[in-house]
């Protein structure tokens, strides 16, 4: 909230001026109020089973971060240019290769990774977009500087906390909202359907039918999925609802069997087809790939997605934006040692306490050492197994994240967050004001994830 | 819509259905155990267990009727699957499964409910409790009930709900009576007496109809009265004949609805027509017993149709 000279900004005078007026304990009340809620909508993501004791709340943080029209303008400019980018790079990787060619990118970064999916190639995805539904990960260091701390291209989630946030704050601040003009989010599922039918097969005559398609209530997702089917008044579907007939994708109704053009997918590649990747997968539909391919079926986000968010890829995206959009990148990347190279190695074990330092392939904040808030046993522990392994692991200088004030135990202090705004691309890109912040709740710690103790809070952007 | 999701949404219905039945049950058979008994011995609880459908499950794990017993394996037991835990919990994992055909005020009611039941402290339930929490199950229903019937669009969703509701209810009615067919026989009057009474009082007050009954026939319990008010009154929202009124209009709505024609219609309307063709003496001559074990066998040869014609597991 404040700026790195000590004052309150801009954007925040409003709450600020009306945080110093509540009472601690009203906006305890309110949140206790605020989590009843999310409970009994059953907004929660299981943590495993079914039972109530095991659906968790992710603790939801009353007091709004804030970000001025302006800002917002700066950074959707960024983000519409590296998700461009980010498909014309999966396009380029499934065909030519052309950025190999040049040199830009090495072939064995690309070949043999494990997100890189070989049966991809040449296939011809509608409007040739690969990921439709884009979170980027920020962070904000400065007044005036943002970086990006991570693409999501395969199945970003949270879209969901972001809409139920917003309603959550206008049940219970309506008076917050009459004093600011905030953007509203909520156009987001129309905006979702929009850009689901926009990249249905060609030459349908009928108005394409697109679904979820889900795991299952099991899966820490499934309220998303469902709310999001709900909302864009689409069936939610599980793999056994599917089936391949005369090389289309149908989907069992009551009335038989009903055509789908395109599912969008809750599922990981590995899944998605047992004829194909995955033989145990019991979540998928055999043969849906082969439909896929044929050009009847849209798949959302396209398989072989994840090449874009790999983390070794990570560190080239600024060299992929200025190569397919032949402009500098606007948006920053955090500067990233890959320890793979002998000499960013060097400095990554010289320097071990003032790093991050993140698995190649891990997500949701698993297997990462923090290096400033890290024990010497923890650090030496990472460093044998950056030795080992080198090549599995990137390191990244700790950034002095900006704070917004949250109510913790103590009252109301500063904790640090980060932001993940969520862009669609289909007919156009489609970008929704603000995003998903996510708020680190131990005093001090960086790590802003879910599964590691993270909160939430609503998200502005003020009418400039 | 998905096959699975009108077996989920059927068998939301019915559940929410059963678990108010097995509340209502309850609540008799509780008021009758705490009546004084000549002589002492234990309350008669296996009829009750019996018209629940239970009685079996529960022989299978106990020696005796005692009253906790079978209050616990009623309410809170999961391995009896017509528990009312067990039909909250089922409801509730259908009802998670089928966000998408829910509103937000049903799945709320039936959300809550299943929060608040799962935390109830079954070692704190004194008798004392009982009665408020059989009161709590019906309302918690009727809240549902009453969600459903305010918020839900009049397509699909909605005949599937109602055909689980009116297949639940009319297997249940048909069940307490058939349990207690014989004090329902016109001779029953000539034994008499105060049990008699009693027993007929306890059938009516098991399908909420104790008072209604007066409004309607406007004189003291006669069998062959209370038979007839189960059976074949339509303004008795519980009788076999009011449910086959609304299991034929669903299925005549989801015909109009999809377009097209199919068995189960004709089978709710043989039965239908049975219903309102058919008078208590005609009845009684062919053997009560005999009537509801057949309307009993057609109620569930019309569930299997239903599952079947519209694809609930292929």
């Amino acid at each position: 909230m404040k700026g790195f000279d000590g004052a309150v900004r801009e954007p925040y005078h409003s709450v600020h001026e009306w945080l110093s007026t509540q009472k601690i304990d009203d906006l305890r009340r309110k949140r206790s109020e605020a989590e009843a809620l999310f409970r009994r909508t059953g907004i929660t993501f299981a943590v495993y089973g079914d039972d109530a004791a095991t659906e968790r709340l992710i603790p939801f943080d009353i007091v709004p971060r804030i970000l001025s029209g302006a800002e917002w303008r700066r950074l959707s400019a960024g983000i519409e240019q590296r998700v461009r980018a980010l498909n014309a790079f999966m396009y380029d990787i499934y065909h030519r290769q052309e950025i190999i060619k040049a040199g830009r990118i090495p072939a064995d970064l690309v070949i043999q990774n494990a997100a890189f999916v070989p049966e991809m190639m040449c296939v011809e995805p509608a409007r040739g977009i690969y990921s439709h539904i884009i979170g980027i990960d920020l962070v904000r260091t400065s007044e005036n500087e943002f970086f990006v701390l991570e693409d999501n291209t395969r199945t970003p989630s949270g879209v969901s906390y972001m809409l139920e946030n917003r309603e959550t704050m206008m049940h219970m601040f309506p008076e917050l909202f009459s004093r600011n003009r905030v953007q509203a989010v909520e156009d987001y599922p129309e905006s979702l359907r929009l850009t689901l039918e926009s990249v249905a097969p060609d030459n349908l005559d009928r108005a394409p039918t697109c679904v979820v398609l889900t795991p299952g209530i099991h899966n820490s997702a499934y309220f998303e999925h469902s709310f999001l089917a709900d909302q864009m008044g689409v069936e939610l579907v599980e793999g056994q609802d599917l089936v391949v007939v005369d090389g289309a994708l149908h989907m069992k109704t009551t009335r038989g069997l009903r055509q789908v053009d395109v599912v969008y997918r809750r599922i990981d590649d590995p899944f998605l087809d047992p004829l194909v990747f995955r033989r145990d997968s019991v979540l998928g539909v055999p043969g849906i790939f082969d439909v896929y391919r044929a050009g009847r079926l849209t798949i959302v986000n396209a398989p072989g997605a994840g090449i874009a968010d790999d983390k070794s890829i990570y560190t080239y995206v600024p060299d992929i934006v200025e190569f397919y959009t032949g402009r500098p990148p606007i948006l920053k990347n955090v500067p990233t040692y890959q320890c793979r190279k002998p000499d960013d190695l060097t400095y990554v074990l010289e320097n071990l306490e003032k790093l991050v330092v993140k698995e190649v392939h891990g997500s949701g904040g698993y297997g990462m050492l923090v290096g400033p808030a890290a024990s010497r046993d923890e650090v030496d522990m990472f460093r044998m197994k950056v030795k080992a392994r080198p090549e599995r692991y990137i390191a990244q200088p700790t950034l002095a994240l900006s704070t917004c004030p949250t109510l913790v135990e103590a009252g109301i202090a500063e904790r640090h967050i980060d932001l993940r705004p969520f862009v669609l691309v289909g007919d156009r890109v489609r970008l929704t004001p603000g995003g998903l912040t996510r708020v680190a709740l131990r005093e001090g710690s960086l790590v802003v994830n879910s599964s590691q103790g993270g909160g939430t809070k609503d998200t502005w952007v003020l009418q400039e | 819509m998905l096959g699975r999701t009108a077996n989920d949404l059927f068998w939301m219905s019915r559940y929410i259905e059963r678990a108010e039945n097995m509340a209502r049950l309850l609540e008799v058979g509780y008021r009758i155990a705490l009546l004084p008994r000549e002589g002492g011995g234990e309350p008669e609880w296996f009829s009750t267990l019996r018209s629940a459908g239970c009685e079996q499950g529960f022989l299978e794990k106990y020696k005796t009727y005692a009253t906790d017993d079978v209050v616990r394996y009623m309410l809170f037991d999961p391995d009896n699957f017509s528990s009312v835990y067990s039909c909250l919990s089922t409801a509730r994992r259908n009802a998670r499964a089928q966000r998408t055909a829910m509103t937000r005020e049903m799945w709320e009611s039936l959300n809550s409910a299943w929060i608040e039941f799962a935390a109830i402290n079954q070692k704190a339930l004194t008798s004392d409790k009982l009665p408020p929490l059989f009161d709590w199950i019906k309302e918690r229903s009727a809240l549902f009930r009453g969600a459903l019937l305010n918020t839900i669009l009049r397509n699909d969703t909605f005949y599937f709900n109602q055909l689980g509701t009116f297949l639940e209810r009319a297997d249940n009615t048909a069940r307490i009576l058939d349990v207690k067919y014989y004090v329902l026989l016109p001779h029953a009057e000539l034994v008499g007496g105060e049990i008699d009474n009693a027993q007929w009082s306890a059938i009516l007050r098991s399908v909420s109809a104790h008072r209604s009954y007066h409004w309607v026939y406007r004189e003291s319990y006669k069998p062959w009265r209370v038979a007839d008010y189960l059976i074949l009154n339509r303004q008795m929202p519980r009788s076999l004949r009011s449910c086959y009124d609304e299991i034929a209009n669903a299925l005549a709505e989801l015909n109009t609805y999809y377009g097209a024609t199919n068995g189960c219609e004709t089978q709710a309307r043989d039965t239908l027509r049975l219903l309102s063709e058919a008078n208590m003496t005609t009845i009684f001559q062919s053997g009560l017993h005999e009537f509801l074990a057949d309307f009993i066998g057609r109620n569930n040869g019309l569930g299997s149709a239903i599952s079947k014609t519209y694809h609930f597991a292929d």
